[in-house]
């Protein structure tokens, strides 16, 4: 009993610390499955907090990060988040990779009306008022590089292979409702889930490759996570599939992801997102010149990393113009926010709390880099998709309509809390 | 500390019917106090109705880890007791949590839907509600129809006798199966975690109908109370957890200090020998295993309402081995031992983990408690196995000789 | 793995610009490579033309340019198109003008002109810009140079332009087939052309009888490419009709809600269990007649509320309240009024609907009009597939057969530590996690992938001995008393290493790349391939078996093992040093995991985690197949290996459910075989 008191007495000092300063809580993961992605976002953000404050802080202050760490676990998240917001009093979360550990977290910011910056893509299907979705919606990553598939290379037959959870679940859902409005019959669309880690993929692979039997073009579009997609490409170049057959497209696997793999067996194979760090901008070449400075020089840099990016300059662009932290001032002021991308060209953040990207598809190169071959202008970002029936009516206008989820044949504001 | 505890509620105490079994067994009488002056503390210091030194998210974790208490002594009387150590009590611990989820996030869509078609020309019809209903709970796994087993999620006394009946007749029947054909020793600690490891998988599966890999979320939120601030809430759970585990306290010791005590304490200790006196032992075992798992599922249910979230990786087979790990650091066969280790290892564990620890330098490098209490816990607990088999527990024992071990 | 597909290059045929690119290849024929084109203008200024197509080409638009370059001829053309295809083709940003690059050593870019060869100017980076086609381009610019290519002297790059016309052929390329296979000296390049050649009569031929004789041809090919010509032909669709029409080439007649489609295309009962879902149902029919204007169309739900709540007037449909439509019946209810009125439309109730379907033929007419081709196509096709089945058997057997070699291979540490020692090592996942990051940590230094691989088996058997050894010494000849306690402390041991891990290497995969050699797949049709990575490790554990076997029942350590394991005290007495063999026993089983460990690091992944998901598979592998013994785990292996393969056969879209099941499966197997499949009798059996 002692230990406890003592355990609880330590808590509760930190709850004393500093207030004076303007403080970002940075809600990553730095042990457990999801570090290995998540770690890299921390650094991120402490890059950034750097460089802003050698620019003199915000508001005349000096930012300071409060880091936690909730482990890869969801239940931890929501816990985590709420010791930010209550004992740390931050004043903005930057945070989260997985959308269930989102979904963990989103009762609590709204709870406690918080400002989070989510900076993964993530399946679209919520806007929350609290919630600042820096990544790309499915219209952003998902719709673009399947357009792809259907228009230049002429994939008449879809693998949809994806880890078992909520994104892969709702893309796919959207994606098979999209093909099927493209005309693909639905005997032409094969779906398949995986619990994360998978490891034999053996049998999986060979019923891709089967797929080719009915005389039409295959390709496999990939929501698979983490490390699974070790095993999976391992299997794919054991089995000889190359990319001028049996392209795959990705929507999880980026620079990170393929630093743990040799990918001289998979070059040609495609990944969508909105940043690659090949894209040969000033920018872009003097962020990953800080990143290695500070990190080494083996290290890459990836998609979420720019969100994140974009995400903290307008957070500061909109906390500067609002002359305060408080968290309904700062979002007010954040509509309508430009910011340059790393790729070129200009995010816009919308009424819906998404932005406006552009959408780039790669081919992996030898190096484990991308070779950018498409890249469109910035695509708005749309909470709910326009694909399925349920969602095709619901807008998200938290500026005018102030609803995160309006039934535009009913004119009414359906419900104010997300789903969790 | 503990004499003057002892002599304030002895008093307050004395016309219960335990009386005597409370004063033969002094340990429980120091148990209670310290748990009613914690339970006052932290209500008295917490945000909701106090003082608010102690923060929300902080009540909770004191919360929780009072329900992590409780299947702490499930785990006792069923491995330091009993002798079997189950690695599968959290599985019936994540079930106990799963059927409570369902009703909280059941009930609480159904009134959020309710209340958005509230200006709707038509009022919806039964199966317009539970339309909206399945599509907003499995909306996000693909899906929009509510599974068979989602049939009594509306009714709270039906998903409150689930919380007791499933993990039950799960328990019952693995067991059942397990202790008839005479599978023991490591060869049931296998299969225990064989099971967990089965049901989280299965449940890690979206055709489960319990949302796959997202679970099931939301839970903090009580429906139709959700005006009542986290605080307050916070605070109702934290007084339930108390009190369940000072009656899961009270009824563990009166079942170890009675007969059936002796009897699994003699099938711990040799089993062929209670077998030969006459008794069933498998019968005594079945009940045993029944009975905790049944407790696990009750601390279960009243763990993740104050998480907020349960997913299946909360039923992997790691956390059961986690809670072996906190009993023998603990003491087993002591039930203060189980209280004590759960208490200290998940509190000390979430501190180091949570990275609130200051890292150390030593000169040649940082040392991170973030990276390196995994570590330590793992080697101290080899120690603790190799050289302190009674676990903190022991060390009591040392100055309490008055007999209750 | 190549793809076939006639039927929509016949399609792009027929478009007007590629008809005619079509036909000017084909006229270009035999004049193809080396004579330069008589046209007036440079290539020059034809690429400076299409200069924005070929900027931002795109598979949809690229075809005009493409074809124009084409005709323009020469080893010019060839020279363009093989640098545009692998993306060394640039442009100069201020122009325009395309130009091959050399890279200098200063930085700086050595421009070449693309029609002379010659270089002109050098300048740096920014100034030019690179072309990078995508796939879809770049199979169609690999088609265009076809024509170049098929005629080539070099072996290779006609067996490329091969591959080439599998994933995009054409009509013109079938002319330039014919013409190769007359030259063509290679044998195989020969039957590979003749092949193709086959499949381009199948999918562009006109001739019906000829199309016949090839498909009969293809009898017993089992390939991917000969069941992609042959399916496309029997293609059907849908139709509804009054009466079944004469003339057409019928498929098959559809009961709607009743028949079910069978692979040869004629309909099937449906089976009461399971089975194929049936082809059409009644709603989808009756709107197949909706669309054929046979009948009025349904009312919807969603109709039928928003025709009420269009009538709803000050809070009333008629006299009745809208507050008290809150269900079904009422709805509908207050729907007939408005039939009766007149302001909607009726609805059409499910009897209704049945005789509607019930009153039209539904039929599924072939897309080919030809039956002669069908029927071929229909005769070689059941053949195939019923080969195809069989060998799918034998490689699910085979999936299955390699799973179990894995099993076996994570559990067989196990099988001497657990099985014939009795230490239950919680730690053992993570002494085959060790072996992976030796391996691991042997590539950093030997780069040769063979030697690094030849090193690391040798080296992780090492680590993994002395770490079980110390493991054994500092922990568990404590508690040799004591099982339980074992389990928990190597427990501790298991998340202490597993810890160290991440903080060394950290949370993210770390390759583990095999050989050259070991890539690939041994493939022995289409439908029957092995990863030769998966075939090593099948060696492997052979191997393993072999050698634990030798080592237990020959040689004298083995002996002294087991006569330790059976009766330590007799073993003592008898000269045998009881904590030495222990300690050499628990060393050579973790040494074993270590090999254990590079090997699925070859196949999979090398993480912290790796030995996780490892554990409680291998004892599981070891307690169904009867512990204290190796066929036992061996026989455990392949019991596990195969059911899950079987399971996920059943279920195959859903993976988690075969290890589910299978976890189900052996823990009711152990209720009714608490020893295992081989059980040890008598006195070995110990307690």
């Amino acid at each position: 009993m002692k230990k406890l008191l003592i355990a609880s007495a330590l808590m509760c000092g930190v709850a004393t610390q500093a207030v004076a300063d303007i403080k970002v809580g940075i809600l990553h993961s730095l042990s457990g499955t999801m570090a290995i992605s998540e770690t890299t976002l921390k650094d991120t953000m402490l890059m950034l907090i750097d460089q802003q404050n050698a620019k003199g802080g915000i508001l005349g202050e000096k930012i300071v990060p409060v880091v936690v760490d909730p482990a890869s676990n969801w239940p931890l998240f929501a816990e985590k988040a709420r010791e930010l917001l209550t004992v740390h009093k931050v004043d903005v979360l930057f945070g989260n990779w997985t959308s269930v550990s989102r979904k963990s977290v989103l009762p609590v910011v709204e709870e406690l009306n918080g400002l989070l910056f989510y900076p993964v893509q993530y399946e679209g299907e919520e806007s929350s008022k609290n919630v600042f979705y820096t990544g790309a919606a499915p219209n952003q990553q998902a719709v673009p590089a399947t357009d792809y598939f259907l228009e230049e290379l002429g994939v008449e037959k879809f693998a949809l292979l994806g880890t078992d959870y909520v994104y892969p679940r709702t893309t796919n859902k959207i994606l098979e409702q999209y093909l099927k409005d493209k005309g693909i019959a639905a005997s032409d669309i094969f779906v398949n889930y995986t619990p994360f880690g998978h490891a034999d993929w053996s049998k999986i692979v060979a019923d891709v490759v089967a797929l080719g039997a009915e005389g039409k073009k295959v390709g496999v579009i990939s929501t698979i996570n983490g490390d699974a997609n070790v095993g999976f490409y391992k299997e794919l170049a054991a089995a000889g599939v190359s990319a001028d057959d049996i392209p795959v497209v990705a929507f999880s696997v980026g620079e990170e992801e393929l630093s743990g793999l040799d990918t001289s067996n998979l070059v040609g194979h495609l990944a969508a997102w909105n940043y690659f760090q090949s894209a040969e901008t000033p920018a872009n070449a003097k962020f990953i010149k800080t990143w290695k400075a500070k990190m080494g020089d083996k290290r890459v840099t990836n998609d979420p990393m720019e969100a994140h990016y974009i995400g903290f300059n307008m957070w500061i662009e909109a906390v500067t113009k609002a002359g305060t932290t408080d968290v309904d001032k700062v979002r007010e002021n954040m509509y309508g926010l430009t910011f340059p991308n790393l790729t070129g060209g200009i995010a816009t953040m919308l009424p819906n709390h998404h932005l406006s990207k552009p959408v780039l598809i790669g081919e992996i190169k030898a190096d484990g880099q991308f070779d950018i071959i498409s890249k469109t202008a910035e695509v708005p970002g749309d909470a709910w998709t326009n694909f399925l029936p349920e969602s095709k009516v619901l807008i998200s206008d938290w500026k005018d309509l102030k609803c995160g989820m309006y039934n535009k044949e009913t004119a009414s504001c359906v419900q104010l809390k997300s789903i969790y | 500390m503990g004499q003057s505890i002892k002599q304030n509620t002895g008093r307050s105490l004395d016309q219960t019917i335990f009386t005597k079994f409370l004063f033969r067994n002094p340990s429980i009488v120091i148990f209670l106090a310290a748990l009613g002056l914690f339970t006052f503390g932290v209500t008295i210091l917490g945000e909701g109705v106090g003082l608010g030194l102690i923060s929300t998210s902080f009540v909770k974790t004191l919360g929780k880890t009072l329900c992590l208490c409780i299947i702490a002594i499930a785990m006792d009387l069923v491995w330091g007791y009993c002798g079997i150590l189950s690695l599968g009590h959290f599985a019936f611990f994540g079930l106990g949590g799963y059927m409570i989820g369902m009703w909280l996030m059941f009930a609480r869509t159904k009134l959020i839907v309710i209340e958005s078609a509230h200006n709707a020309v038509l009022p919806p019809t039964p199966g317009e509600i539970s339309d909206a209903v399945g599509a907003q709970i499995f909306g996000v796994v693909g899906g929009a129809d509510i599974p068979l087993i989602w049939s009594f999620a509306d009714l709270l006394w039906v998903q409150l006798i689930m919380v007791v009946l499933v993990p039950g007749l799960l328990a019952f029947l693995f067991g059942w199966l397990a202790f008839r054909s005479r599978v023991n020793g490591v060869y049931l600690s296998i299969l225990t975690q064989a099971m967990t490891l089965a049901l989280s998988l299965y449940l890690f599966q979206n055709e489960s109908g319990l949302r796959g890999n997202n679970g099931l979320s939301g839970l903090q939120y009580l429906p139709g109370l959700e005006d009542v601030p986290q605080a307050i809430v916070s605070i109702w759970f934290f007084l339930g957890s108390a009190f369940a585990l000072a009656l899961s306290f009270i009824g563990a010791m009166f079942f170890v200090k009675g007969k059936l005590g002796n009897i699994i304490q003699g099938i711990r200790d040799n089993e062929a020998r209670v077998r030969f006196l006459g008794y069933n032992v498998e019968g005594y075992k079945l009940f045993v295993f029944t009975v905790t798992a049944i407790m696990a599922a009750i601390a279960g249910a009243l763990y993740y309402p104050q998480a907020g979230i349960i997913n299946p990786a909360e039923l992997a087979p790691i956390a059961s081995i986690y809670l072996a790990v906190w009993v023998a650091i603990g003491g087993r066969g002591r039930i203060y031992g189980a209280v004590i280790g759960a208490a200290f290892v998940s509190l000390v564990s979430s501190y180091f983990t949570g990275g609130q620890a200051s890292d150390v330098s030593l000169g040649f490098g940082v040392f991170r408690w973030t990276e390196w209490w995994l570590v330590l816990l793992g080697f101290s607990f080899v120690a603790v196995t190799l050289y302190a088999p009674n676990g903190i527990g022991g060390l009591f024992d040392r100055f309490n000789r008055s007999g209750d071990a | 793995m190549e793809t076939y597909r006639p039927l929509s290059m016949f399609l792009e045929c027929l478009k007007p610009s590629f008809l005619g690119c079509c036909m000017l290849v084909a006229i270009l024929l035999n004049a193809v490579v080396f004579v330069p084109s008589a046209a007036a203008q440079t290539f020059e200024n034809l690429l400076a033309k299409h200069a924005p197509l070929i900027h931002k080409s795109s598979s949809k638009t690229v075809a005009p340019a493409l074809s124009e370059i084409v005709d323009f001829g020469g080893s010019v053309v060839q020279k363009f198109l093989l640098t545009w295809r692998s993306k060394d083709l640039y442009f100069l940003k201020k122009n325009g003008q395309f130009v091959y690059v050399k890279k200098l050593g200063d930085g700086g870019m050595q421009l070449i002109n693309v029609e002379t060869g010659a270089a002109f100017a050098t300048v740096n980076k920014a100034a030019i810009k690179q072309i990078k086609p995508n796939s879809g381009v770049r199979a169609k610019i690999s088609a265009s140079l076809v024509p170049f290519l098929l005629a080539s002297a070099d072996h290779d790059e006609r067996a490329a332009s091969l591959d080439a016309l599998a994933r995009d052929f054409n009509k013109s390329h079938l002319p330039l087939l014919g013409a190769a296979i007359k030259t063509e000296t290679n044998v195989v390049l020969k039957r590979r052309l003749e092949r193709a050649y086959r499949f381009g009569l199948i999918g562009f031929g006109l001739d019906e009888d000829a199309i016949e004789a090839a498909i009969y041809e293809l009898e017993g090919d089992l390939s991917l490419e000969t069941r992609a010509v042959l399916n496309p032909l029997l293609s059907d669709k849908l139709y509804v009709a009054a009466t079944l029409p004469a003339g057409i080439n019928l498929a098959r007649v559809i009961v709607p809600g009743k028949t079910t489609k069978l692979a040869d295309g004629k309909a099937g009962r449906q089976s009461i269990i399971g089975g194929a879902p049936v082809e059409l149902s009644l709603e989808a029919a009756y709107n197949m007649l909706v669309d054929a204007a046979m009948s009025p169309a349904l009312v919807s739900v969603k109709a039928r509320n928003t025709a009420l709540i269009d009538a709803v007037k000050d809070g009333r449909i008629g006299v009745e309240e809208a507050a008290g439509l809150d269900n079904e019946a009422a709805r509908n209810a207050a729907y007939s009024s408005l039939v009766l009125n007149g302001s909607a439309a009726e609805m059409i109730n499910q009897d209704a609907l049945r005789r509607a379907v019930e009153g039209a033929v539904f039929y599924a007419v072939y897309d080919n009009p030809s039956q002669k081709i069908v029927t071929a196509a229909k005769t070689v096709l059941a053949d195939i597939e019923g080969e195809v089945n069989f060998y799918q058997a034998i490689d699910l057997l085979v999936d299955g057969l390699s799973l179990a070699s894995i099993c076996f291979l994570a559990a067989i540490g196990l099988a001497i530590t657990f099985g014939v020692m009795g230490v239950i090592n919680m730690a053992h996942g993570e002494f085959i996690m060790m072996g992976a990051y030796t391996g691991y940590v042997v590539q950093l230094f030997v780069p040769n992938y063979t030697l690094s691989l030849l090193v690391a088996l040798p080296a992780a058997f090492a680590v993994t001995f002395a770490a079980g050894v110390v493991l054994e010494r500092l922990v568990i000849q404590h508690l040799y008393k004591r099982p339980l306690e074992t389990l928990l402390a190597t427990f501790g041991i298991s998340i202490a290493l597993q810890q160290i891990a991440k903080n060394i290497f950290g949370t993210q995969a770390r390759p583990l790349t095999s050989p050259d050699w070991l890539d690939g797949a041994w493939a022995i049709n289409d439908v029957l391939a092995i990863s030769n990575i998966r075939i090593a490790i099948f060696m492997l554990g052979l191997v393993f078996l072999a050698m634990l076997i030798f080592v237990m029942k020959r040689t004298r350590f083995g002996l002294d093992t087991r006569a330790v394991t059976q009766n330590p005290a007799m073993a003592s007495s008898m000269g045998i040093n009881p904590d030495r063999i222990n300690m050499l026993t628990f060393g050579f089983g973790s040494g074993i995991a270590g090999i254990a460990g590079v090997a699925i690091g070859l196949f999979s992944k090398v993480t912290s985690e790796l030995g996780s998901d490892y554990i409680v598979q291998s004892f599981m592998t070891v307690v169904v197949g009867g512990v204290g013994n190796i066929w036992g785990t061996l026989a455990g292996a392949a019991l596990i290996g195969t059911l899950q393969k079987g399971i996920e056969w059943l279920n195959p879209s859903n993976t988690l459910a075969a290890q589910t099941y299978m976890i189900i499966f052996i823990i009711l197997f152990i209720q009714f075989r608490p020893r295992g499949i081989v059980a040890l009798k008598g006195r070995a059996a110990g307690d």
